[in-house]
Formats: structure tokens, C-alpha cells, sequence
């Protein structure tokens, strides 16, 4: 076996030729090779830094020196204690939620009109996922000119409709600065979702709707009796994948406001970044960073059995 | 065609049938599904369309349905023109699917239930409507139970159940029984005909398959390529076939044509045909010699596949088939005398396909 497979075929000409055994027939080795790639990106990338960052959560490693002194959960138990923290905790989960509820009302939405016979329908669906392909870096810069302080074209279309009678200083003020970042949550998470309600939702048969039709059902009863329980399983999925993203997102808050201002938008994972990079204070930043891990693997393993759930049961 | 030349609708039409189809058509793109249909169905009766896949059946019950709009034709049912803007819920109508279409996230109790939930039927009205529907097709212990956790015969039960639970004024059904195996079919068929009986509702009935057609209707339209070929009785469509296709669609084995004369086919049934010496001394039959080339003995039957020993027709295949009860020899290869009796023939204009007299 271990001598080459195919130099065997080369030696014995005119036997009947069976083709032997090539590497792509031993999926014992095959898979593990085609595997390693990923396998050592994923460990290098994601696994070492998130190992240094548990062990850097421990410690009070700051940028400055390469001394690394074990303190236990000093970090833990200080920023339970600081308002930042706080407010930054009660942000992610704030954003999140908001923008998830939001989310999946606009998905659930968009994907029933999509899934209407329409002229046009096609060029929708496609520009619809737009928000998502477009880089977020590029997004939020667009976005950061939408809510200007002097040039936004929210405040001016406002204005000359006549609805503002003062003037919005979106970045300026919490609550509005909350608005803009919710905003470009959904904005961004909106466009997948509804790709995922749409597919979920040509999974249902086209029997059990029209039955549904011919049972006398209205549209909300149809949609809430039949075609959402039908799609619990996929919206989830949505779901789970937007409460991974929000919760875990820097770059929104960072680009839009930088936590500002006065330090009221942050969320852990910006929090994390001042104290730990900018601050310099490595093991602070990186418990911050880690705060939310045991929750967001509870969330994911719950999301997932619920899934499973609601799929066997079909 | 016919439904060309439809007179000028000047006042209300009057309709003759509980549900009724005037020179219905549906076409997708170049394809006509449905190509003028007139149906016109009894109150109380149970009519099956019967036809090829792709011969339209499906989209005509659609369309009476309301799931299918119409490219052109009218719809009544009970005196009222529906195909317009009449949705299917306000059609009074119910329907089974073959594939039962029960909704996998309820129980049987809520599958029934929803059509009741859908027309806001008080709670207690609807329990008991819902138990009363049960108790007819024998579910009452497994109102609990979601589909999964039924078997194909229970799930078919629960989706009758479902569609006679709100009393509809029509009953469509689209091959409700294919997805049974076959020994669980013929006692489906059996209480399907018994409880469309007992509750006299209109029926309509979409099948492929000639036996539950034969069985069940108390009328049957076969279609072929948008079109109703003939409609009538199980009895007439097999013995009185209108044309080529009825006579050859209907029946396992099917009718045997054959040339009678240049203009003319001739008809007759596998089981009509018999060795000369089965009919003893009977006067009025038709003899042929016929070549055997194949015999399959069925338990019941023997099969003889053959060819007519004769000039003009000795090149068409023919079949007997020979009830166990006669017990002549009949071996492949031999010639045999075999016969039928004149007034089991039937005659077909070779060109159009279309039934005729008999030529004198």
C-alpha cells in the first residue's frame, strides 16, 4: 500500500489493468489533508488569539511591558463594578435586541413581498442584498455623511417637509446616537435575513399553503399560524447569526461614534478596544472582550437545540 | 368550437349544475392545460376526472378551486359565477391533496380545527365539529398526535377529516388515495364512496387511475390534452367509448383496434374475446384467426398477446383475455380460432378517432 499505488500499474503491463487504488479513493488521509488548510488558518488566527486572550483576561498585562502577572478575576470582579462597563453591557444587549426584533419584522416582511409574483421581482431581490455585500467600513462612512451634523440628508429632507422644526445632532446626543447605530444594524443585517426567510420559506410546500388558502385562512393567519411556526426552524438560524453579529460587532459603533459621545454608545467589544489597545491595559480590555462569551454560547447552544426541535417536529 | 359561438350572454345564464364550467380555459404560455372545458356536476354527485398526467385534470379542479385563475370560461358553483373574484375560501369548497398537505406543527385536533379557526367558529361549536369529524373517520384517539407520528392511512383520515369538518358545499379532491399503498387503497376507495353517500355532498375526484374511477364515480369525464373526451357513467364511458383514446385509456388490458375496412377501426374488449368453442353454439359472432404469440397466465386470466391471421390486419397486435374458467389448450406460436360477438364491437372512424355505427 505505502509503496505508490501507481507504480504498480506502470510495472505490470499486460495484466488486466484494474485501476489501483489513487489517494483520492482513501478518504482516511484524503480528508484530513484537504482539511489542514483551514484547519491551521483557524488555529493560528482564531485559536491562539483566543486563547492568549482567556489567559490575557487573568492577568495585568498592559502593552507597555512583556510581564505577565496572574491576578485571577481581579478583572472580572473590577468591571462589575464600573459604570462604563455598565452602560456598555446594557448597550450590546440593547442594540442587539432592538435591531434583531427589528430585523426579523422587516425580514419576515420583505421576504413575503418577494415571494409575491412581481414585475421586477428579481432586480429587488438583488439590490436588496446589497447592504450586506457592501464593505462595512465603506457603509458606515456613508452613513456617517446620512447623519452629519450639518450635512445630514435626514435632517434636510425633514426640514423641507416641514416635520423638524429644530435641528438633529445625531452623534451629538445618547438617544440619537442610539437610533443611528440601531439603524445601521438593521441596515446591514436585513438584507441576509430576508435571504434566509425567503429560502426557508420556499422550503414550505406549496401544498400546505395552498391548503391553507382553500382551509379559508386570511393572510395574518396564514402567516401567523402557518407560515411563521413553519419557519421557526430557519428564522433561528437568523436569528442566532444576527445575535452573534451585533453582539460581537466593533465596527459600526467604532466607525459611527466611537462610543462617544461621552462614552454612552459603547459596546463591549468597542469598550474593549479603548481600554485594552488604547489604554494599554491588556488584561482589562481583553475581560471585557470576553465577557459575553458563556452568554453567546449559552444563546447559540439554546437557538440550536430550539432548532432542532422545531425541525424534527416536522 | 363550440364554446366559440356561445351565445350572447344577455341575461342571468341558468345554470343546470351544482358546479359547472363553461368553455374553461388555462393556458401556460403556449401550453393549453385546459383547453374549453364544459363540466356540468349534479348536486350530490360524485364525478371523477380521469385522464394522462399533463392531460389537465389537476388544473380544471384548480381552477374550480380558485387556486388557478382562468384564462377564459366562466365557473358556477351553486348558481353563483365564481371564477372572477370569488377567493377559494368564499367558494364553499374543500379540498384533499395528494399529498394530504396537513400542517406538520399541529395536531390532528388543530388540523382539523383550523378550517373552523379560520371562519371564527365559537369554541365550543368548533370542539365539538371537530370531534363529530373525528368520530367519522375513526381518529378520536389520536387527536394528540402530529403528523409525523401518524401513519400514511391516519394522515389521509385526518385530511378528509379536515376538509368535511366545516360542511363545504364541494368536495375537490386531487388524487387523495395514490399515496396509499395498494392493499389500504381499496378499503380507503370503499369508505370514501360510503361516506360521500352518507353525506351527499358534491365531489369532485381527480385520479390517474381507471379503477378508482370505475369505482367511485357515479360519473366519469375523461380527459385527454386539455379536453373532457367523454363524461358518463363508469358503465357507459367503458362499454360506449366515445373515441380511440377513451377505448384504449379505459380498460387493462386495453381495447383491441384493429382495421375494419379503410375508413373504419373496430373495437373490442380483451375479455370479449374468446376462443371460437367458449361460446358453444351462439349464433351472431365475428370469428378472426388468431396467431398466439405470448401467453401470461394472471391467477384469474390468461392473457393471449397475438396477431389477427388475416391479410389487412396482420400486422396488429391484439389481446385475449381467457377468464381460468375456460380451459382450452391455448399455446404460443399456434393459430386458433377466436371470436366475439357482434353486438360487443365497436366502431371508429380511422381518421378522426371518433365513435360511429356500424358500417352496413
Amino acid at each position: 500500500m505505502s509503496s505508490g499505488p501507481q507504480a504498480q500499474v506502470t510495472l505490470a503491463p499486460p495484466a488486466p489493468v484494474f485501476a489501483r487504488r489513487t489517494l483520492a479513493d482513501r478518504e482516511s488521509v484524503l480528508g484530513p489533508l484537504m482539511l489542514a488548510p483551514a484547519l491551521v488558518y483557524v488555529i493560528l488566527l482564531v485559536g491562539v488569539p483566543f486563547v492568549l486572550a482567556i489567559l490575557l483576561s487573568f492577568s495585568s498585562a498592559t502593552a507597555g511591558s512583556l510581564d505577565f502577572n496572574w491576578v485571577g478575576l481581579r478583572n472580572f470582579t473590577r468591571l462589575l463594578s464600573d459604570p462604563q462597563f455598565h452602560r456598555a453591557l446594557g448597550n450590546t444587549l440593547r442594540f442587539m435586541l432592538v435591531s434583531q426584533v427589528l430585523v426579523m419584522v422587516l425580514a419576515v416582511t420583505a421576504a413575503h413581498v418577494l415571494d409575491a409574483a412581481f414585475v421586477g421581482k428579481r432586480l429587488v431581490r438583488s439590490l436588496l442584498l446589497l447592504p450586506w455585500a457592501a464593505p462595512v467600513a465603506l457603509a458606515s462612512m456613508a452613513w456617517v455623511w446620512i447623519f452629519d451634523s450639518t450635512f445630514s440628508v435626514v435632517n434636510w429632507t425633514l426640514k423641507v417637509l416641514g416635520l423638524l422644526p429644530g435641528w438633529l445632532y445625531w452623534f451629538g446626543e445618547p438617544g440619537l446616537a442610539t437610533v443611528a447605530i440601531i439603524t445601521v444594524h438593521v441596515w446591514r443585517m436585513f438584507p441576509f435575513a430576508t435571504v434566509i426567510v425567503l429560502a426557508g420559506m420556499s422550503a414550505i410546500p406549496q401544498d400546505i399553503r395552498e391548503a391553507a388558502v382553500v382551509d379559508g385562512a386570511g393572510f395574518f393567519r396564514r402567516l401567523f399560524h402557518v407560515n411563521l411556526p413553519m419557519l421557526l426552524p430557519v428564522v433561528t438560524v437568523a436569528v442566532l447569526f444576527g445575535v452573534v453579529f451585533t453582539a460581537t460587532d466593533f465596527s459600526v459603533v467604532w466607525l459611527l461614534t466611537r462610543g462617544g459621545p461621552y462614552n454612552s454608545t459603547h459596546v463591549l467589544a468597542t469598550l474593549a478596544f479603548q481600554r485594552g489597545i488604547l489604554g494599554a491595559n491588556l488584561g482589562e480590555g481583553a475581560a471585557v472582550a470576553l465577557f459575553l462569551l458563556p452568554v453567546l454560547l449559552v444563546a447559540a447552544v439554546v437557538m440550536l437545540r430550539l432548532a432542532r426541535r422545531a425541525e424534527v417536529g416536522t | 368550437m363550440s364554446t366559440l359561438t356561445h351565445p350572447p350572454v344577455t341575461e342571468e345564464p341558468t345554470t343546470l349544475g351544482y358546479v359547472e364550467t363553461r368553455g374553461l380555459c388555462k393556458h401556460f404560455g403556449d401550453v393549453r392545460a385546459v383547453d374549453g372545458v364544459d363540466l356540468c356536476v349534479m348536486e350530490g354527485e360524485f364525478v371523477v376526472l380521469l385522464g394522462p398526467s399533463g392531460c389537465g385534470k389537476t388544473t380544471l379542479m384548480r381552477m374550480i378551486a380558485g387556486l388557478e385563475k382562468p384564462t377564459a370560461g366562466e365557473i358556477y358553483i351553486a348558481g353563483e359565477r365564481v371564477d372572477d373574484d370569488v377567493p377559494p375560501r368564499a367558494r364553499g369548497i374543500a379540498m384533499v391533496f395528494q399529498s394530504y398537505a396537513l400542517y406538520p406543527h399541529k395536531t390532528a385536533f388543530q388540523n382539523i380545527a383550523f378550517p373552523l379557526e379560520a371562519a371564527q367558529v365559537e369554541r365550543s361549536t368548533l370542539r365539538r365539529k371537530v370531534e363529530w369529524a373525528a368520530a367519522l373517520f375513526g381518529l378520536e384517539r389520536l387527536l394528540d398526535r402530529h403528523p409525523r407520528q401518524l401513519s400514511g392511512g391516519e394522515r389521509q383520515r385526518v385530511a378528509l377529516a379536515r376538509a368535511v369538518v366545516r360542511d363545504p358545499r364541494v368536495f375537490l379532491l386531487d388524487e387523495p388515495l395514490s399515496n396509499l399503498d395498494a392493499k389500504l387503497r381499496a378499503v380507503a376507495r370503499f369508505e370514501l364512496k360510503q361516506l360521500q353517500r352518507q353525506l351527499g355532498t358534491t365531489t369532485i375526484y381527480v385520479t390517474h387511475d381507471q379503477v378508482e374511477a370505475m369505482g367511485l364515480g357515479d360519473r366519469i369525464a375523461v380527459m385527454d390534452k386539455g379536453k373532457i373526451r367523454q363524461i358518463g357513467t363508469p358503465r357507459d364511458v367503458y362499454d360506449n367509448p366515445a373515441d380511440t383514446f377513451v377505448a384504449t385509456f379505459l380498460g387493462s388490458p386495453p381495447m383491441n383496434l384493429v382495421e375494419h375496412d379503410e375508413r373504419t377501426l373496430v373495437g373490442f374488449r380483451p375479455e370479449h374475446f374468446l376462443p371460437r368453442e367458449a361460446f358453444g353454439g351462439e349464433a351472431d359472432l365475428v370469428t378472426y384467426r388468431l396467431r398466439v404469440r405470448e401467453v401470461e397466465y394472471l391467477g384469474s386470466d390468461r392473457l393471449a398477446y397475438g396477431y389477427l391471421e388475416e391479410e389487412r390486419r396482420s400486422d396488429q397486435p391484439v389481446i385475449a383475455a381467457v377468464p381460468i374458467t375456460v380451459t382450452l389448450p391455448i399455446a404460443e406460436g399456434e393459430v386458433y380460432e377466436f371470436a366475439v360477438r357482434r353486438r360487443d364491437l365497436r366502431f371508429f372512424d380511422a381518421r378522426t378517432g371518433l365513435r360511429k355505427p356500424a358500417p352496413s
